[in-house]
């Protein structure tokens, strides 16, 4: 029973990546798709700070095409860290959901630290130098990570069980998640009050320690039953979140990346070309009479017959 | 709110007049503002009703069979719409949008539609959206609706989704707030696309009398070749005499520079946009031609909002002419739609040798500025100008300088005053996706009081400080055809011209009516 937590977090864990990868997977392998770029696109150079493309340039397709990797970085970072979007556009919603996605980075790097911690081979009780600043930072980004969570999770579920066009538009398993994470760090902050907060990340640094080295042969890790439980449950939580429209954080990725920044030109002869070129003499099924798609035809053959040369079926 | 959406015959609400913002002065009394005209009873008895206005014309079904054959026919177009056959130009975009919407209603806040309704819920980005992803999820994928939601299937969800799918400009400034990347004009267009490429409904405005005239005769506008070259020889001569100097368009010249396309509505309702183009190209000493080819002559492309297919037909058209008269480069003329459409859409569906360069007509006339191979005497514009930024050519394809490099050029600086937001967070005219050419029943009403409101808003906000009158003339200048379109509906229903003194224009008829070696006065100021 003692290593139950421990066999919870390797699962979920790995039940994650899976998860993750699978559905990153699934991103890369969607077919090409039409331009459909939205600006400002962040790695236009100078032309960013207004929203200008290469496509105000006069015959851009003679020169070469500024792409600024550090523009993107940019707005990336900033994105991700502080949702600079929805705090430019919804200001009340950002009061609840920044603190709530700011915690889950603070749990993840807390989490980062104590596999660190664990692979420097150093005791928790007395860590000098370097691990005792990882121990600080573990204690310092767990327990902010908590307490950001619970207070974004509670602030969320209660805005849209309160807020008319949140409510209107939540299904049970919206309310679900967020109870879910309400509870889960709950569990946790319990933990901390009842075991006090150095011995309950202490405890939750040795299980982790265990994962890290799991490798290297070891399975010995037991932990109080209240870090026991909170492990249990972010497991759970852990292997449920890509499962879920939550898992929004990956498709943010392909949205930005893949449609909002994609103004890639198709130049002749380049890679690009012979993808299309793919792509159009995929067969086309749509009925509408002025398609008459039936499967055999390709995209090309309907595209180039017009509508009046077309035969009933 | 989503199950009363498939219940009941009426309309599910009304525009209320009360609920909406005044909009500044001098109209900044909502009890003088025109009467939404409601509809007739005729068409209520007749339609699909959604909200008081009619964009599709969908009759309400008679029969049993025809009301499943709605259902029906809408999931089957549902299903081709996530199959990576036959969807793969926009599947990628789509399944992002369709997946992973937070629903946080930020998308809410930078729709014009939404705001300018009175901020009706049924108007938000996202209910049109999430009706469509409960349909998926329920009866395509069938996921558990504790998970996504609930929706009732039946002709009135199929009908009214199809109807409310025209109630979204496409304009996609709800798409640059989202705080995930969800794209609810996108949406939109899929809904549109299930409709068109499956059922075979689209408003006639849209595909009989637009896309399908136009691949079939040459020209929404109805005209053929002949007919358009008469009107543009004529356009010629009118505006030779008054400039003063001669001009000629060339026409079918092979092995010319530049094909230059016009959206063809420019010779028929503001022909002295395409005669400014022929006026500033001959002046400069481009090399350029007009083509007489089927299409080939009128840029625009209503495929774009509403059919992969019929976009692709037309696009495939104009990039033929070019390569027939083996030009370099194709130029578009002032029109928002065709430039996204020929140069960004058709991007990815044309290879080889009709992989022709398309580059935008704004560059070109940058361009004669910048080296001046044309002369302008700014103090010919002195009078307030602001600037449209159409959504097709600013937030879409990022072309933000280069009007505003000539209209430094040709305006006087404390002249030129622009409105906010604009650049590539403008608010759309409330003509796009193609609105301003629809007026069936009400609804030239409806996108003059809801869906044009917020651009007179902008408008009337940028020329606040001046005298409101007609003897104080103000230019808007729209370099957009669909925007032009819609900002002369509008002008003309709140009487903007007389009680304020707004008119509007191109670029090109700014440029000419600074340009130095042509008589002054090419703006008329004259209200048609």
């Amino acid at each position: 029973m003692e290593t139950v937590p421990f066999w919870f977090a390797c699962a979920g864990l790995l039940a994650f990546l899976v998860s993750v990868t699978l559905r990153t997977m699934m991103w890369l392998r969607m077919p090409i798709h039409v331009r459909w770029e939205l600006y400002p696109v962040a790695h236009e150079g100078k032309r960013a700070s207004y929203g200008g493309s290469y496509l105000e340039e006069s015959e851009w397709w003679k020169k070469p095409r500024e792409f600024s990797i550090w523009g993107e970085i940019r707005v990336m970072v900033p994105e991700i860290l502080f949702l600079v979007a929805l705090r430019e556009h919804n200001r009340k919603l950002w009061y609840r959901s920044f603190p709530f996605h700011f915690g889950l980075y603070l749990i993840t790097a807390g989490t980062v630290l104590m596999g660190g911690f664990a692979l420097m081979g150093s005791q928790w009780e007395s860590a000098e130098g370097f691990a005792g600043v990882l121990r600080m930072g573990i204690i310092v980004f767990g327990l902010a990570g908590l307490v950001l969570g619970l207070l974004g999770a509670a602030g969320l579920l209660h805005r849209r069980m309160t807020a008319p066009e949140l409510k209107d538009f939540s299904a049970p398993a919206d309310l679900f998640n967020l109870a879910v994470f309400v509870a889960v760090f709950s569990v946790a902050l319990s933990g901390i009050v009842l075991l006090g907060v150095v011995e309950f990340f202490a405890s939750l640094t040795g299980l982790i320690g265990q994962i890290v080295k799991l490798p290297f042969g070891h399975a010995e890790a037991q932990v109080p039953g209240i870090v026991g439980l909170s492990v249990v449950l972010m497991s759970l939580l852990l292997a449920y979140i890509p499962l879920t429209h939550m898992s929004h954080f990956i498709g943010k990725y392909f949205a930005y990346h893949s449609v909002r920044w994609n103004d890639a030109p198709n130049l002749k002869g380049s890679k690009q070309e012979k993808v299309i070129q793919e792509a159009l003499g995929q067969p086309v099924s749509w009925s509408a009479s002025h398609i008459a798609g039936d499967g055999k035809k390709n995209w090309v053959d309907v595209a180039t017959t017009m509508p009046g040369e077309i035969k009933d079926r | 709110m989503f199950a009363d959406f498939s219940r009941g015959d009426d309309c599910l609400f009304e525009i209320n007049q009360k609920d909406q913002q005044p909009l500044p002065p001098p109209f900044d009394d909502i009890d003088e503002e025109p009467l939404f005209r409601r509809l007739t009873e005729e068409a209520k008895k007749k339609y699909v009703l959604l909200d008081d206005t009619i964009a599709v014309n969908i009759p309400k079904p008679e029969t049993q069979e025809e009301e499943a054959q709605l259902v029906n026919s809408f999931l089957s177009g549902l299903r081709r719409l996530v199959s990576r056959e036959d969807n793969w130009t926009f599947l990628e975009p789509l399944m992002i949008s369709l997946e992973h919407c937070a629903k946080c209603q930020t998308c809410s806040e930078g729709c014009h539609i939404y705001e300018e309704s009175g901020r009706h819920p049924y108007y938000r980005p996202s209910y049109r959206s999430e009706i469509l992803r409960r349909i998926y999820f329920k009866y395509l994928k069938n996921s558990s609706t504790w998970v996504h939601g609930d929706i009732e299937l039946n002709w009135k969800t199929v009908a009214r989704l199809i109807e409310l799918s025209y109630r979204c400009n496409l304009c996609r400034r709800c798409a640059q707030s989202c705080p995930i990347g969800v794209d609810n004009a996108l949406l939109a267009r899929e809904i549109r696309k299930v409709a068109s490429q499956e059922m075979g409904i689209v408003p006639k405005e849209l595909h009989d009398s637009g896309s399908m005239l136009q691949l079939k005769v040459g020209s929404s506008t109805g005209m053929n070749a002949i007919v358009a070259r008469d009107n543009v020889e004529f356009i010629d001569e009118d505006t030779t005499d008054r400039t003063g100097i001669a001009v000629e368009t060339p026409w079918d010249k092979e092995g010319a520079d530049i094909l230059l396309i016009h959206n063809a509505g420019e010779i028929m309702a503001w022909p002295e946009n395409p005669g400014g183009f022929a006026l500033l190209f001959s002046a400069a000493g481009l090399s350029w031609t007009m083509s007489s080819d089927l299409a080939a002559y009128d840029g625009i492309n209503y495929g774009v909002w509403y059919d992969d297919f019929q976009f692709a037909r037309t696009a495939l058209l104009h990039l033929e002419a070019a390569r027939k008269l083996k030009v370099k480069k194709i130029v578009i003329g002032e029109c928002g739609h065709a430039h996204k459409a020929l140069s960004v859409i058709a991007d990815k569906v044309v290879t080889g040798d009709l992989n022709i360069p398309r580059e935008s007509g704004i560059n070109v006339l940058r361009d004669i500025v910048r080296e001046g191979r044309v002369k302008f005497d700014k103090s010919r514009n002195d009078f307030p100008v602001t600037l449209h930024d159409p959504c097709n050519l600013v937030r879409l394809m990022g072309i933000v300088s280069p009007q505003r490099e000539i209209i430094e050029a040709i305006v006087p600086k404390e002249r030129f005053r622009e409105m906010e937001p604009h650049g590539v967070e403008n608010y759309c005219c409330g003509g796009g996706s193609g609105f301003a050419i629809m007026s069936g029943h009400n609804f030239a009403h409806w996108r003059h009081h809801v869906s044009g409101r917020r651009k007179l808003r902008q408008v009337l906000e940028a020329f606040q400080g001046e005298v409101m009158d007609m003897e104080h003339p103000k230019y808007v200048c729209a370099p957009c055809s669909n925007c032009k379109g819609q900002l002369r509906d509008i002008i003309a229903y709140y009487d903007a011209w007389e009680r304020a003194g707004i008119y509007y224009g191109g670029l090109v008829e700014l440029m000419v009516n600074a340009m130095v070696d042509a008589q002054p006065g090419y703006i008329d100021w004259e209200w048609h």
